[in-house]
């Protein structure tokens, strides 16, 4: 991998190019940008934390002892309003995405500099307004904003937190536009659509469903919060409304917001799984596709949320066996995953066991998936703890460990040091011990029958404070594994080892620039000769052995 | 009290069914989740990284692999799809001679109400071995019905009345939860179903005895909201259609579509009139929206139903009863 050569770089990079804060608040640098976004969400995502700590003590009891039945209503929604808006939309996308998306095409900027700097502050501005309705006095309908509740019945922030979502999805619209033209245009000579990282396919359909489905939950929210103003009936029944109506504009959107939450995980994952095996994926034009599979089918199937609530049988079953296709590309992924693995040359580093620990949660993820699909188990375990379960395994162990995994690989090429590796390969060993022992024990809560969004439960059932008690341990255990990187991410800030430029020795483009890259990423555009994650360069033919290599199609 | 397995109490005619595939699908999870495992696992041990230069042999990948591992998958969901909506078919499917119950929930209470008159609050009293069916709507925000040991749920939902059935398989004391989010005290508005012995229920039915059924009650209705005006002292029919048989017959309607009168349209037409008009009769029946309560409500389908001895799903071949001058005729009055 010595071969690989790196043009020397003048001593300016991105982060020292320009100094003080009207540098990074005016910046049009997308890294900067992607910085902008990194500070904004890990204080979004520690709010979250709190909530989900609040509300894990709580649960420890059958009685409420620690908050009221409406403090804790409220703190539920805040958890989950602040981390599915706040953090896990954004996420990775605004992160990861907005750093490295030029950089693997080989180009300099996103397409709309601007508009990359403008979807910032909108999400700012959305975070400041729902930050200011939790401090007014909070809001207490659930995430998911359900009518007649929240039109008529509940006395809180409607309309402020709606209002800062509503504002929120013009920068998740904003981002997905930017990325859709970039990569369709900036793609450096040689960067074929088959050249690409799958982590740019994966961003790719994402960005798909943030502009076709954002705009459905901004109406939907600009309609609760008209009907919760003015009256007009639109979900009302009194006034000849139907409030099932919402339920199918919500999840619209709400349940294509899974996939922009993990389809970028997958991205993530694929780059780690073939970076740190030093193996092109398994199947890329499966991997790559099955993106845009997930991203079709998804808006296919949001009736799966109504299969109790009044909707018609027939319907149901519809929407029954469509969800039960969505299953099929991501069921590729993993075996396309795990195939790469073989024969490879598999490295322990941090961002390989959060990649490999992916796989596995993302697996019990899915297949638990297939309980809510299924029309009649999904009747007993709807509303259930099953379904908290289920999901924070697809968004906590899946997104977050997407994300935590990509923060380590790529943080030498963000920040130009190195983050303790055993202290890296430590905590994420802690994330995933403590994460498996909060959200399996709500798996059985599930169907022994514990709703969700519950302040108190029976205390004769003995079985359930027991398995309350577990979750609340492992989230303990979970919050201690978070810690611990965000102290040595920012230790070594200052006292990190050097990065190299290539400190991994990997073929993507964003591994042929100085870490921290210049603030046009590369001294010259890069021409691209290769496909993705091709580890062996001609001159290696003879190490490898018998491996006679192909051509590929398109030059 | 409770089985070793972390499965509640199976208390119903359907709990065992829906048990099985729960257990089916476990299966299958834990099998996919420990192939992958221990797949990865291996494969992780056994091609680590052992000299820090060496460059594997690149795999393009396999057609047959992806056709292999896309059919196998889909296959197995389709047997999980097929299941669940087999099972889910019986779960939702109208329930033919039950003893029907009407239930009301309003932040944050349920109110059950049996055809014989006696009222319950957050305890149903039900017999074992006879199907119960709920008719339930809600005076505020959606609520839900969730029955654990019966396997049961479904939404309670504002402005129409949803059902759900059961047929408890054995004595004992069960939990319900509310399992729709409904505001402050959403985890507060939980009961118990009692399920008792037949003899058992007789006594506690005739220990309540004394109140007024929900069909008398609505016929009280019937007459003190000027029913009785239009559609005659005994529903017999006037100035509106008569209401005697009506209930789960076929109603033709003035745009010569037809609808089967069950509880959900008797429910429309007092709080819509103008929605579905019956053939043959002007729009001149005024909306009791908002003059009653969906209690009341019920009391005036209770009423009405108790006109018509046949059940909707019996009924399907009974023509209108109401006065229709002859189908297909327009309508003498178009609604504005």
């Amino acid at each position: 991998m010595e071969e690989f050569e790196i043009p020397k770089q003048p001593g300016s990079n991105y982060l020292n190019a320009e100094y003080g804060l009207k540098s990074w608040l005016l910046t049009k640098d997308h890294k900067r940008i992607a910085l902008l976004y990194l500070g904004a969400i890990s204080f979004f995502f520690f709010i979250g934390s709190l909530y989900a700590m609040a509300i894990r003590l709580e649960l420890l009891t059958p009685q409420g002892d620690l908050m009221q039945s409406s403090t804790y209503n409220k703190t539920f929604t805040q958890h989950g309003i602040i981390m599915v808006f706040f953090f896990l939309i954004p996420s990775i996308p605004a992160t990861l995405g907005n750093f490295l998306i030029p950089m693997m095409i080989g180009a300099k900027d996103l397409a709309f500099p601007r508009i990359n700097l403008l979807s910032w502050y909108i999400y700012m501005i959305g975070g400041v307004i729902t930050i200011y309705a939790l401090l007014a006095g909070g809001v207490d309908t659930g995430w998911t904003f359900y009518v007649p509740y929240s039109t008529t019945f509940s006395n809180s922030y409607v309309i402020a937190t709606g209002l800062g979502i509503f504002i929120n999805g013009f920068s998740s619209i904003l981002t997905g536009l930017n990325f859709i033209v970039t990569i369709h245009t900036m793609r450096a000579p040689g960067m074929t659509w088959f050249r690409m990282p799958l982590f740019v396919w994966a961003h790719y359909a994402t960005s798909l469903i943030m502009i076709l489905g954002t705009p459905v939950v901004a109406i939907t929210i600009l309609l609760v919060a008209l009907e919760r103003l003015a009256h007009i009936g639109i979900f009302d029944p009194a006034a000849g409304g139907d409030p099932v109506l919402f339920q199918h504009l919500f999840w619209f959107y709400s349940h294509p917001a899974v996939y922009i939450m993990v389809l970028p995980a997958m991205g993530v994952v694929s780059e780690l799984i073939a970076n740190f095996s030093r193996k092109n994926i398994f199947g890329y034009k499966f991997v790559a596709f099955s993106s845009l599979a997930i991203a079709v089918l998804g808006f296919l199937v949001w009736g799966h949320h109504l299969f109790v609530a009044s909707q018609s049988v027939y319907a149901g079953m519809i929407f029954s066996f469509l969800s039960f296709t969505v299953a099929i590309p991501s069921a590729i992924k993993v075996f396309n995953w795990t195939a790469t693995l073989y024969k490879g040359s598999i490295s322990y580093d941090t961002p390989m066991l959060y990649g490999l620990g992916f796989i596995g949660l993302f697996t019990i993820g899915g297949l638990t998936g297939m309980f809510l699909a299924s029309l009649a188990t999904d009747v007993h375990l709807s509303d259930t703890y099953f379904v908290v379960a289920h999901f924070h395994y697809i968004m906590v162990g899946g997104t977050l460990l997407a994300y935590l995994g990509g923060l380590h690989y790529w943080w030498p090429k963000i920040s130009g040091r190195m983050y303790p590796e055993g202290w890296g390969r430590f905590s994420a060993l802690i994330v995933f011990v403590g994460f498996n022992l909060t959200f399996s024990p709500q798996f059985l809560l599930g169907y022994m029958g514990m709703p969700r969004r519950y302040h108190t439960y029976p205390a004769e059932l003995v079985s359930w404070q027991v398995l309350h008690v577990l979750s609340t341990a492992g989230a303990s255990i979970l919050g201690v594994g978070l810690m611990i990187p965000l102290v040595y991410l920012a230790w070594s800030l200052r006292y990190g080892r050097i990065a190299e430029a290539n400190p991994w020795h990997l073929p993507g483009l964003e591994w042929q620039t100085a870490s921290p890259p210049p603030t046009e990423n590369f001294l010259t555009t890069p021409i691209v000769t290769h496909e993705a994650y091709e580890f062996a360069p001609p001159e290696h033919k003879e190490v490898v052995g018998k491996f006679e290599r192909q051509q590929p199609a398109e030059t | 009290m409770q089985s070793w397995l972390p499965v509640p109490e199976s208390a119903s005619t359907l709990s065992g069914d829906v048990d099985a595939l729960y257990f089916y699908i476990w299966g299958v999870t834990i099998f996919f989740t420990l192939l992958i495992s221990v797949v990865v696992i291996f494969f992780v041990i056994r091609y680590r990284r052992r000299n820090p230069f060496e460059i594997p042999r690149p795999i393009e990948g396999s057609h047959k692999l992806e056709t292999l591992w896309s059919v196998i998958p889909l296959l197995i969901a389709i047997t999980f799809f097929v299941w669940g909506a087999k099972l889910y078919f019986a779960q939702y499917k109208p329930a033919q001679n039950a003893i029907e119950v009407y239930v009301v929930g309003k932040q944050w209470m349920w109110k059950f109400q049996h055809a014989t008159g006696q009222r319950e609050i957050n305890e149903l009293h039900v017999p074992v071995g006879r199907k119960v069916k709920l008719i339930m709507t809600t005076e505020d925000v959606i609520h839900d019905v969730f029955v654990p040991a019966f396997r049961i749920k479904a939404d309670v939902v504002a402005g129409k009345y949803t059902t759900e059935w059961f047929e408890a398989t054995k004595p004992g004391t069960y939990n319900f939860f509310c399992a729709e989010y409904c505001g402050m005290n959403h985890s507060g508005m939980r009961g118990y179903v009692v399920v008792m012995e037949p003899t058992e229920y007789e006594n506690w039915l005739s220990g309540n005895a004394g109140q007024t059924s929900p069909a008398a009650a609505g016929r009280n209705l019937f007459e003190s909201l000027g029913c009785i005006s239009c559609h005659g002292a005994n529903a017999e029919g006037g100035r509106g259609p008569a209401l005697l048989g009506v209930y789960g017959s076929k109603v033709v309607l003035n745009n010569n579509s037809s609808v089967t009168a069950d509880e959900g349209y008797i429910r429309e037409s007092i709080l819509n009139p103008q929605a579905k008009l019956v053939t043959g009769f002007g729009p001149i029946m005024p909306s009791f929206q908002g003059q009653i309560s969906e209690e009341q409500l019920l009391d005036v389908v209770a009423y009405i139903k108790s006109l018509s001895t046949t059940k909707p799903e019996q009924a399907t071949a009974k023509p209108a009863p109401s006065a229709t001058p002859s189908t297909g005729a327009k309508p003498s009055a178009t609604p504005k």
